[in-house]
């Protein structure tokens, strides 16, 4: 294992997870007030009407398809008979299908960025930062559904490499020799994405945790008390 | 009975003269920052016109408040809360800044650097939003005093279904304007449609509020509230409404716009309302139904089983007696000549007005004091101002409601105009519209003197009652106003008549070291 491995496959990770709890952590506490979807709704609404919805729901099924792929052990696909010829059609359609939703609208809402004067004034430098970053990271995932796993006779299999590694992070024993011998697109995808995962506490990206499922069941009308009632009488 | 207070307000139409001082003062406190350019918590729009933003009132187009589904329950109009998450990427019914304005500056550095010469130099709009020059096609008021005539007015959604002509020739142009801040509704449908949980009704006073560090400015608020007053701040992404001037209306002051107001239109006061029949009253069938539901809400202040039940509920007695004081109990319900604006909307609006009678007294009376009452009674329907069209506005088009409110303004000017100048005192007069001659003239006072201590009673917040929001540390932060309540322990409530003191061993020291680390770094 050389000083550069080690950087790679083991301080980068770590480094990017402490930065990504940490942050969140702190954003918490320190910015409440900043902590918003910064919508631009108000100066653009027909393409977002459309791009929006592609681009979060193709990228919620993306997020989807990683967490199945990552955290799920073959050893336990296989156990529930299921063959890797059927995982890899599963996962070579469903991922090729969520990957083109979320491309079409994030190409909706790059071109409304770039091309609505009040849209772009809003965009700040860390949007810049996401936007580059989204880019890299949609584009190569594109790449290894398509290139790698539904159009190729030999697809490449990552649950044997990159989601061994990524479960050895979770336990803290890294397992680098996994990752080290990996399809060279799907490492720069990994490191950059770590790169992604140390920039969302600082960006908008927060409001991906503030998915609002408590307002299913809640009850309409909120009342806040200012001054507690007087004691021992009934609310 | 659940008996709340809510501070609310009337505005006398017929002494507005439409000059946005209360505009203006509320944008200087208020929304004179980056981000709330366009914001308007006050506006005052001219009627006919088509309002700001353009067009609010069609819920046709913007889907705000409530309706009724088939089994006759309340439901957002909108769409409940699933179909919210699943269209939360992109909000189908909200407006877009050029609904209610691109705002714009001056270039004003022009005028003051041009060189001398022989033009006097010109400073260009540029647009707040871009930077760029820009062409001024609309703005606030844009169709202020029915400019713009014909090409704008006729837009105006109140005008739909009148079937008199509408007048807009210059002669006969029928005109009034229309001041508009947040009505703090009893049952306000931007709280309901906050997903986040960030906008509240405070139960002491029942101001509407949005929490900044809640809000995470998924714009649900701005398109479920049907008078289009929740706003969205494009510099920091969050929903921002009329607060009511909270912390005036806490040291007992009234809101800048009415403390500014010119004409004295505006008044201020408390209504007692019984919360348990909030959501009764904003489901009844017939939309006409629905302003006799919402006073049947209202409590009668000098009941004194009101009383009682109001003191039970933790309300203060200097608040109890403010409700009896309250001008908009006297305008709202002793008198009934103030009305919500849009009770179809079913949000049961705090903010009622007393309908406009101007056009035809000033018709009737040219000849000086000598009108007949009776004349006076006939002329209402000859209004200048469409019945019709103040129906639409304020009733839910109930044209005899609106004929009944006019009346009682029309025999209070009648009764007082001949005993102030002639010296009689026709006691029929006030009969006639079910009132006596000295409620009439209370009312006249009210109405027409308007002094300040009348116009504005306003019980000062009671914030010692704080303290005792130090006696429930320990207690079940769970058992608040439709919560899951008392966290499960077999008490219905922790006992907070003395102070907890914490034993130590048993306080959870890591919330005070993240308290002085958050506030050393």
């Amino acid at each position: 294992m050389s000083a550069g491995e080690i950087f790679l496959w083991i301080i980068v990770p770590y480094v990017a997870m402490t930065t990504f709890v940490v942050g969140l952590w702190w954003r918490y506490r320190t910015d409440k007030f900043g902590w918003t979807s910064h919508s631009t709704q108000i100066f653009e609404s027909k393409i977002l009407g459309w791009a929006g919805p592609a681009f979060h729901y193709g990228a919620l099924a993306a997020i989807g398809g990683h967490v199945i792929g990552l955290m799920v052990p073959k050893s336990l696909t296989e156990a529930i008979g299921m063959s890797e010829s059927t995982y890899r059609w599963f996962s070579a359609i469903a991922g090729a299908v969520a990957g083109a939703v979320c491309v079409a609208g994030f190409v909706g809402l790059v071109y409304r960025r770039a091309t609505d004067p009040r849209v772009r004034r809003t965009t700040s430098r860390i949007d810049i930062a996401v936007y580059f970053l989204l880019v890299v990271l949609i584009g190569l995932g594109c790449l290894m559904t398509f290139a790698h796993n539904l159009l190729t006779t030999n697809p490449y299999d990552y649950r044997d490499s990159v989601s061994e590694w990524w479960r050895s992070l979770l336990t803290f024993q890294p397992d680098v020799e996994a990752i080290e011998g990996a399809n060279t697109v799907y490492q720069v995808h990994a490191i950059v994405a770590w790169a992604f995962w140390a920039l969302f506490p600082f960006s908008r990206l927060v409001h991906a945790l503030s998915i609002p499922l408590q307002y299913l069941g809640r009850p309409y009308i909120l009342y806040r008390r200012r001054f507690a009632p007087a004691p021992g009488r009934p609310r | 009975m659940r008996v709340k207070a809510q501070v609310s307000m009337v505005m006398n139409l017929d002494k507005c003269i439409g000059c946005h001082t209360c505009s203006v003062t509320c944008k200087q406190v208020w929304t004179n920052r980056p981000g709330t350019e366009y914001v308007w918590f006050n506006n005052v729009e001219t009627a006919p016109g088509q309002g700001f933003p353009r067009r609010w009132s069609d819920q046709e187009r913007w889907k705000g408040g409530w309706e009724l589904d088939r089994r006759g329950r309340l439901r957002l109009r909108a769409g409940g809360q699933l179909k919210k998450l699943l269209t939360i990427f992109s909000n189908p019914d909200l407006p877009t800044i050029d609904d209610y304005y691109e705002p714009f500056t001056y270039d004003y550095e022009t005028l003051v650097e041009a060189p001398l010469g022989k033009r006097d130099p010109v400073a260009r709009p540029h647009s707040q939003l871009t930077g760029k020059p820009m062409e001024v096609e609309w703005g606030p008021n844009w169709d202020e005093g029915l400019a713009g005539g014909l090409e704008s007015a006729p837009k105006d959604p109140h005008l739909q279904g009148i079937e008199e002509e509408v007048r807009m020739t210059y002669e006969q142009a029928f005109m009034f304007f229309l001041p508009r801040i947040c009505e703090h509704c009893l049952n306000p449908s931007c709280v309901a449609s906050c997903p986040s949980g960030a906008m509240y009704k405070r139960e002491e006073d029942g101001i509407v509020l949005v929490d900044q560090d809640k809000c995470r400015g998924w714009r649900y608020c701005v398109s479920g509230c049907p008078y289009k007053k929740v706003y969205f701040n494009h510099n920091t992404g969050k929903a921002e409404k009329c607060t009511l001037c909270y912390p005036r209306i806490e040291a007992g002051q009234p809101t800048i716009c009415s403390e500014t107001c010119v004409g004295r239109i505006r008044y201020l006061g408390l209504v007692l309302y019984d919360a348990d029949r909030v959501q009764e009253a904003a489901s009844v069938p017939d939309e006409r139904d629905l302003l006799a539901a919402q006073r049947d809400v209202f409590l009668d202040p000098e009941d004194p089983a009101v009383r009682e039940a109001a003191r039970s509920a933790g309300i203060p007695e200097d608040w109890i007696e403010a409700a009896r004081r309250s001008p908009v109990y006297d305008l709202a319900m002793r008198w009934g000549v103030a009305l919500p604006l849009h009770p179809e909307f079913r949000t049961l609006p705090m903010v009622w007005y007393v309908p406009p009678l101007s056009p035809v007294a000033a018709t009737l009376e040219t000849d000086g004091y000598e009108a007949d009452p009776d004349d006076v009674f006939g002329a209402i329907d000859n209004l200048r101002i469409p019945l019709e069209y103040l129906a639409n506005l304020l009733t839910a088009g109930d044209v005899d409601e609106i004929r009944s409110v006019l009346r009682r303004l029309a025999a209070m000017r009648s009764y007082m105009r001949k005993r102030e100048v002639l010296g009689e005192t026709d006691e029929a007069v006030p009969g006639r519209v079910g009132l006596s001659g000295p409620e009439l003239e209370r009312m006249y006072r009210l109405l027409a003197i308007a002094d300040y201590g009348d116009r504005y009673v306003i019980p000062q917040a009671h914030a010692e009652l704080g303290q005792r929001l130090m006696q429930e540390q320990g207690g079940c932060g769970l058992d608040f106003e439709d919560g899951p309540g008392n966290c499960g322990a077999v008490d219905s409530r922790p006992d907070t008549s003395s102070p907890r003191v914490p034993v130590d061993g048993e306080r959870f020291h890591l919330v005070d070291l993240l308290t002085k680390g958050g506030r050393g770094s």
